[in-house]
């Protein structure tokens, strides 16, 4: 790959046009990392009136009252915490079983069209989820899986009794679950397809089953890869406003019951767009864009220094083999 | 004889048969979790193909919204359509170029603790929920200005950014480094070098990669509510004021309690649907074939 750096050329005449275009290149790029620090200053700029009435203390109450002008994003905050993990644990495995199989399992003729729907799924819009979640699937879950998890299992509090209108933070997850499932498939299948031959080759030749063998070499070498796939899915899932927004049903409060009403932090924002014009309630909404933003910046830079520890590992690996 | 009972007996005892049926299992689940992921897809396409065909007429696309209509007057998406295209026009106008840019200077200019930060700057705007975006367009140009298509357009570029320059950072690495050599030892400036012989190498990937930034934007809902959602039913195309957009009028739609509303919802959805569907597979075929030449002309 030496042949793709740049040459460099012996004698380095002054030429203008080599100048200019450098310079309205290298100030896009310029603008582009600008753009960054613009997104974070403005949203820290808009968020400053609630933050400097209220601190780190708006972080965790549980209220969101326009009427008394006291704003939290406590219930937010727990119902992202709870839609984006329970739909991360149902998507992990499904993802990872839909990677095997595209790698592993599937007939050479079902692999590319198998890959292609997986992908197709991951391009349509969460607006047109939603809908489908908000008329079909709602009422579904509403009619038969609430009521019979309820009946069953209702001794636990995550399985309380359903709500009315169908929407409920059951539906949200099912939606994000929906979501996530093709990135974090997307991308396992990637990480799968890099696992080296001899080492599977290996595995198999020394007698193991194929189940053995992805346990034994494929996990362990995708191991990074794998937590930056669920990290990013994980990503998605927290900043998912759309479609949660039409399936979740808008209620403030905490409680543990998946089949009632919720909130997370980016519906709330969505859902708030017409009313916004109140100072506070806009400052405090920035503010939930703020917390977004923070752990988008978090997850992305964690699942970047994961692949690249996990790139020079493997590289040293190589060298050494 | 006895050598064989020994191995079934040795076979056994290292539990042979329960290994087996594990991987068996574990196979089985693989299969149902690819065919899950499938039939999701068919479920969700197959609901907005039946519920949207029967409510899609030219009146759709042609009439714009009757409100408090109570079906006498035909009435349709025309002004979403027209904002749609309007908003994703121009952000198409504005991600394009600079993402480019921004893809040449990495790929020609930049040294390489340059090009690892601006990558990043990249995947980190990438990683920024949508709703994020439209909260800070919000800030930087909709308060004391209200909405606009303008605004929309600009949060829906900041999304297309990252895409597009990603996918042409990609085409242009695709590009041998014999062939600047050559024109660059033809005595070709270096700019000429890289506008009229690297980049017309990667025409086709640039294409690709901002087909499926378009097909990824002209679902977005998220950064258009707080940029240009708050709208009147009239048809017009100036970005100066709000436009409607087909993603934000399927939202508002979806949640009417009117049936008749719902029909509309699923009939936009269908349409946005069947462009995405399109414009991505027409893309997926282009990037194919366009990286096939690049390779082999290599």
């Amino acid at each position: 790959m030496e042949a793709l750096e740049p040459p460099r050329l012996a004698v380095r005449r002054f030429r203008a046009g080599d100048l200019s275009l450098q310079t309205v290149a290298g100030a896009a790029a310029l603008a582009a990392a600008f753009l960054v620090c613009l997104i974070a200053y403005t949203i820290v700029r808009d968020a400053k009136p609630a933050w400097s009435k209220d601190g780190l203390a708006f972080v965790t109450r549980d209220a969101w009252d326009p009427v008394k002008h006291v704003y939290g994003a406590g219930s937010f905050l727990f119902g992202t915490a709870v839609t984006s993990l329970v739909a991360l644990a149902l998507a992990a495995p499904l993802a990872l079983g839909v990677a095997l199989f595209l790698t592993e399992l599937a007939p050479r003729r079902l692999r590319g069209p198998v890959t292609a729907l997986v992908e197709t799924l991951a391009a349509i819009p969460s607006v047109v989820i939603g809908l489908w979640g908000i008329l079909v699937l709602g009422p579904i879950l509403r009619d038969h899986v609430e009521p019979a998890l309820h009946s069953t299992l209702g001794f636990i509090p995550l399985f309380g009794p359903p709500a009315s209108t169908g929407s409920s933070v059951f539906t949200a997850i099912v939606v994000l679950t929906i979501m996530i499932l093709p990135i974090v498939a997307s991308i396992s299948r990637e990480l799968f397809l890099g696992v080296p031959g001899e080492l599977k080759e290996g595995a198999l030749a020394l007698g193991t089953t194929r189940w053995e063998m992805v346990r034994g070499v494929m996990f362990p070498y995708a191991r990074g890869g794998i937590a930056a796939a669920l990290i990013l899915g994980l990503g998605r899932a927290v900043g998912e406003a759309i479609a949660v927004t039409q399936v979740i049903g808008s209620s403030v409060g905490i409680h543990w019951n998946l089949f009632a009403t919720g909130d997370t932090l980016a519906s709330k924002i969505a859902a708030s767009y017409q009313g916004a014009e109140d100072g506070a309630q806009v400052a405090s909404l920035v503010y939930l864009a703020l917390i977004l933003l923070v752990f988008s910046l978090v997850m992305n830079v964690s699942a970047q220094l994961i692949v690249r520890r996990v790139a020079r590992r493997q590289g040293i690996g190589a060298a050494r083999a | 004889m006895s050598t064989h009972s020994l191995t079934k007996a040795t076979l056994r005892a290292e539990g042979l048969p329960r290994r087996r049926a594990v991987n068996r299992l574990m196979e089985l689940t693989a299969w149902l979790a690819a065919a899950v992921a499938v039939a999701i897809l068919g479920v969700v396409v197959w609901s907005v193909a039946r519920r949207g065909a029967g409510a899609l007429d030219l009146d759709l696309l042609t009439k714009p919204p009757v409100p408090f209509d109570f079906g006498s007057t035909p009435s349709g998406l025309s002004n979403a359509f027209a904002g749609s295209l309007v908003i994703v026009g121009l952000a198409t106008l504005m991600a394009l170029p600079v993402g480019v840019l921004v893809a040449i200077y990495v790929n020609e200019f930049a040294r390489p603790w340059v090009r690892t930060a601006v990558g990043l700057a990249l995947d980190v705007l990438n990683g920024i929920p949508a709703i994020v975006i439209g909260i800070f367009v919000f800030g930087l140009f909709v308060t004391g200005h209200g909405q606009s298509g303008y605004a929309a357009a600009f949060a829906l570029a900041c999304l297309m950014l990252p895409l597009v320059a990603r996918s042409t950072i990609e085409v242009l690495a695709l590009v041998p480094g014999s062939l600047r050599e050559a024109s660059l030892g033809l005595g070709v400036p270096r700019w000429r070098t890289t506008l009229s012989i690297v980049l017309p190498q990667t025409v086709g990937g640039i294409v690709t990669g901002t087909v499926l930034a378009v097909a990824r934007v002209a679902g977005e809902t998220a950064p258009i509510l707080f940029t240009s959602a708050i709208v009147g039913p009239q048809l017009h195309w100036d970005p100066h004021h709000a436009l409607q957009t087909v993603p934000v009028a399927i939202f508002e739609l979806s949640e009417s309690p009117d049936p008749s509303d719902h029909a509309r919802a699923w009939a936009a959805a269908l349409v946005l649907l069947l462009f995405i569907l399109c414009t991505s597979l027409a893309a997926r075929r282009l990037a194919a074939r366009s990286r096939a030449g690049i390779v082999s002309s290599r």
